[in-house]
C-alpha cells in the first residue's frame, strides 16, 4: 500500500459519516417540501403572471414557501429582480 | 377483520420479497391463517420464493376481473397449512389494480384471515399505492445505505397522505422499520451507515435487523423462506421481527460483528 493509499482509504472509512450527514440534510430539505400546500404551484403561477405585467422576470425568480409555526403560518414570498 | 401488512420500500431489491415471504411463513408458522399478494403485476417473484411457481393457474387480476374465483387462485403452502398465496400476474398491465378491484378481494380475504401481507413493487407509482393503499401497518424496508433511506423517508411520507387511512383520517398505518442487508463488520470500520443512523434519520420503530447473509441466496435458490433455516442468522433475525410485530419483546441481535471461532478463522480465512 503506497502512502497515498493509506490517506486514500482513511477517508473511505469514515465515508458513513458523510453518508448519514448527507441524508439528514436531504431528508429534511424533502419533508419540508412534502408539507407544503398543494396550492403553491398555482399561487406562484399566478403571482408571476401578474408581475410580468411589470417587469419581466424568469420562473425561477418567484419563491413561494410556507412555514409552519405551532401558532401561525407565514407565507414567504421572495422576488428576484433583474439588474437594470 | 384481517390486519393488512404491507411490505415496501420505494427502492427495489432490498429485500421486500424476501420478507413478505419471511414474515407471512412465520406468521402462519404460529398457527395464524395468513395470506401474502404479490402486487408485483409484471415481474412476479414471490411465487419463486415460496416454490409454488408450478402451482400457479390463476392470480391476483384474473380475481379482480372476474376471471377466477378467489378459491380458484389461492394456492396452499405445502410446509405450513395456515399459508396461502395469491400470486401476481405476469403478463397484465400494473393498471388492472384498480382501486376498486383490489378492495373487492381485500375485503373478500379479511373474513377468511388474520392476516394479509402485501409484498409491494419497487417505485412509488401505481403498483405500490395499491399495495399500501389499505393496508394497517408498514414494514419499511430498507438498506443501511442512501438512495434506500432516501426512498423509505418518501414512502413514509405517502403512508403517512395516501394511504386509506391517511385519506379517511383514521389513526395512522403504524410504522416499522426493518434494517436489512446489514453488515457489521462494515458498519464497524465506518464504512456503512449504523442502525442508530438510520433510526436517527427516519424516526420510526425498529422492528428487527437482518445481517446480510449467505444463507438467504441459499434458501431463495431452493424456494425456501429463509425464515425455515431456523439455525441460521438471517432465519433467526426474522423470527424475532415476527415476535416483535405479535408485540413479544425481543432483544435485538445480530447487530454488532460476529467473533470468528478459530477454526472458521482457519477455514474462511477471516
Ligand atoms: N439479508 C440478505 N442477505 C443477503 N442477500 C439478501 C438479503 N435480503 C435479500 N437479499 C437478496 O437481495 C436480492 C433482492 O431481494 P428481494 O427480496 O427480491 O428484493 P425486492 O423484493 O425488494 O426487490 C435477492 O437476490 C435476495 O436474495
Ligand atoms: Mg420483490
Amino acid at each position: 500500500m503506497s502512502f497515498f493509499d493509506y490517506f486514500k482509504s482513511k477517508k473511505n472509512n469514515r465515508s458513513a459519516s458523510v453518508a448519514k450527514e448527507r441524508l439528514q440534510i436531504i431528508v429534511a430539505h424533502e419533508r419540508g417540501q412534502r408539507e407544503q400546500p398543494d396550492y403553491l404551484p398555482a399561487l406562484q403561477k399566478e403571482l408571476l403572471e401578474v408581475i410580468r405585467k411589470y417587469v419581466q422576470i424568469s420562473d425561477d425568480m418567484v419563491q413561494v414557501e410556507v412555514d409552519r409555526n405551532d401558532s401561525c403560518s407565514v407565507l414567504e414570498l421572495n422576488v428576484t429582480l433583474p439588474e437594470h | 377483520m384481517a390486519r393488512i401488512i404491507v411490505v415496501t420500500s420505494g427502492k427495489g431489491g432490498v429485500g421486500k420479497t424476501t420478507t413478505s415471504a419471511s414474515i407471512s411463513t412465520g406468521l402462519a408458522k404460529r398457527g395464524h391463517k395468513t395470506v401474502v399478494i404479490d402486487f408485483d403485476v409484471g415481474l412476479r417473484n414471490l411465487d419463486l420464493i415460496m416454490n409454488c411457481e408450478r402451482r400457479v393457474v390463476y392470480d391476483f387480476v384474473n380475481v379482480i376481473q372476474g376471471e377466477a374465483t378467489l378459491n380458484q387462485a389461492l394456492i396452499r403452502d405445502k410446509r405450513v397449512d395456515t399459508l396461502y398465496i395469491l400470486p401476481a400476474s405476469q403478463t397484465r398491465e400494473k393498471e388492472a389494480l384498480t382501486k376498486d378491484g383490489v378492495e373487492k378481494v381485500i375485503n373478500e380475504l379479511s373474513e377468511r384471515f388474520d392476516y394479509i401481507v402485501c409484498d409491494s413493487p419497487a417505485g412509488i407509482e401505481h403498483g405500490a399505492l395499491m399495495a399500501l393503499y389499505y393496508a394497517d401497518e408498514a414494514i419499511v424496508v430498507t438498506n443501511p445505505e442512501v438512495s434506500s433511506v432516501r426512498d423509505s423517508d418518501r414512502i413514509l411520507g405517502i403512508l403517512q397522505s395516501k394511504s386509506r387511512r391517511a385519506e379517511m383520517g383514521q389513526d395512522p398505518v403504524k410504522e416499522h422499520l426493518l434494517l436489512s442487508r446489514y453488515n457489521p463488520d462494515r458498519v464497524q470500520r465506518g464504512e456503512m451507515l449504523s442502525v442508530a443512523d438510520v433510526e436517527e434519520i427516519l424516526a420510526i420503530p425498529l422492528l428487527g435487523v437482518i445481517p446480510e447473509s449467505q444463507v438467504v441466496l441459499n434458501a431463495s435458490n431452493q424456494g425456501l423462506p429463509v425464515i425455515l433455516e431456523e439455525d441460521s442468522d438471517a432465519g433467526q433475525a426474522y423470527e424475532d421481527a415476527v415476535a416483535r410485530l405479535l408485540g413479544e419483546e425481543r432483544e435485538h441481535r445480530f447487530m454488532s460483528s460476529q467473533k470468528k471461532g478459530f477454526f472458521s478463522r482457519m477455514f474462511k480465512g477471516g
